[in-house]
């Protein structure tokens, strides 16, 4: 087995783990952690897959493809905790309501 | 040679199978500060595997901002929580089997689409190493960055501000509350804030050439002024109003600028070959000192206001 695929499939298990834990656990924060963790996958998938090339160097455009998405990952997850502090002094605890409010 | 490529390869496996480890215990632990510990020590592993892939660059982003911002952002919205919700029970888990098995199908989905997709895809590998010498810098993933792929990162910035702005307009004080620093973490900073600045200016510098650029400089910027924010010094008291502004603005404005410019020459974001390495470390030099200002505020989690303004 080679690095490239090694790497791609970790990146794919880091991308189930994710959203398994987005879809079952009601905790914002978890949700945010588990959306990071999804992210983390993809960029791993995607960096691997660059590995790909005939020469030593690697495909240089994902590499700044997820440069630039770690630095939006991180400006995302920074306003989702600010809305999740918010949420959380409304309704006096980090979750969604699940009744709709008609 | 054998036995060091079956020790690289044992390496690769236990990094990967870690990493999945550490993922499953961060998400499910029933402890939120627990998780948050996890999330950092998971974002360092994930810069050992960039670095095993041959992507130092990335390692880079990902310790700075990943790992370390990431972290303090996580830790700080955490403390804002009322107490009662850190330790939260976990949900029933017996209904989910579906749902598993849907995700595994998924999983071994992408799985079989991985691997049969061809052993050898060489990308946009050969335009960038034959354009390199006309983009002013040496380091490629600096070159696609800034100058091949530089809408990429004009939009970038003007997400970063989109942040600041929806997190400004959310409008929460922390609370005026203010804990007494240790002597430890005030020695500490002193010592550490000279250093992370001079590091900063040394990823920027070798952006060009070797691993770093703006982003790594800008987050080893924002740290130190992190730092500064914890041991209580007033930055937010010092950096507001229109000086604040202009700091967040400078790297947006400056690439608006020569979008524009280049625009009205020729093509967006083309620049002239022999001006093109002064033009990116002029936006690298902007764009660093915006993002860091911007992920200072962001960590900040409010608008300063200043003197004038009532409180």
């Amino acid at each position: 087995m080679n690095t490239a695929l090694l790497y791609s499939l970790v990146g794919i298990g880091l991308f189930s783990l994710g959203l398994y834990a987005l879809i079952v656990h009601a905790h914002l924060l978890r949700k945010i952690l588990a959306i990071n963790v999804m992210g983390s996958g993809v960029f791993l998938l995607l960096i691997a897959l660059a590995k790909r090339t005939a020469t030593p160097l690697p495909d240089a455009v994902p590499h700044a493809m997820v440069i630039t998405g770690i630095v939006v990952t991180v400006a995302a997850t920074a306003l989702a905790l600010t809305l999740m502090v918010r949420v959380a002094m409304e309704n006096h605890r980090a979750e969604l309501s699940d009744q709709s409010q008609e | 040679m054998e036995k060091v490529t079956l020790l690289i390869m044992l390496f690769d496996l236990l990094l990967g199978l870690g990493l999945l480890w550490l993922a499953w215990q961060l998400l499910e632990s029933r402890n939120l500060f627990k998780a948050v510990v996890l999330f950092v020590a998971f974002g360092l592993l994930m810069a050992l595997a960039w670095v095993r892939l041959d992507a130092p660059d990335v390692a880079l982003a990902e310790a700075a901002i990943g790992a370390g911002l990431t972290g303090a952002l996580l830790m700080a919205a955490l403390a804002k929580l009322p107490s009662r919700d850190k330790s939260e029970p976990l949900a029933d888990e017996k209904g989910h089997w579906l749902l598993r098995l849907a995700l595994l199908l998924v999983a071994a989905g992408l799985g079989y689409v991985v691997h049969s997709l061809p052993e050898s895809a060489p990308g946009l590998s050969a335009e960038i190493a034959n354009n390199l010498a006309s983009s002013g810098v040496n380091n490629p993933v600096t070159a696609v960055l800034l100058n091949f792929r530089g809408y990429d990162t004009l939009l970038e910035l003007m997400v970063l501000m989109l942040a600041l702005l929806g997190v400004w307009s959310l409008g929460i004080e922390r609370s005026t509350r203010e804990e007494p620093v240790g002597p430890v973490l005030t020695t500490l900073v002193q010592f550490l804030t000279p250093l992370l600045i001079l590091v900063a200016a040394y990823l920027l510098w070798a952006g060009a050439d070797a691993p770093g650029g703006a982003f790594q400089a800008g987050a080893v910027l924002a740290a130190a002024m992190v730092l500064l924010l914890l041991a209580g010094w007033p930055l937010q008291g010092l950096l507001t109003g229109v000086a604040l502004r202009l700091m967040l603005v400078a790297g947006p404005a400056t690439f608006v600028a020569l979008a524009g410019l280049t625009l009205l020459d020729a093509q967006l974001l083309a620049y002239p070959p022999q001006h093109a390495g002064k033009l990116i470390l002029l936006l690298e030099v902007a764009a660093t000192l915006s993002i860091a200002v911007t992920l200072a505020a962001l960590f900040l989690g409010y608008r300063p206001r200043t003197n004038k303004e009532p409180g």
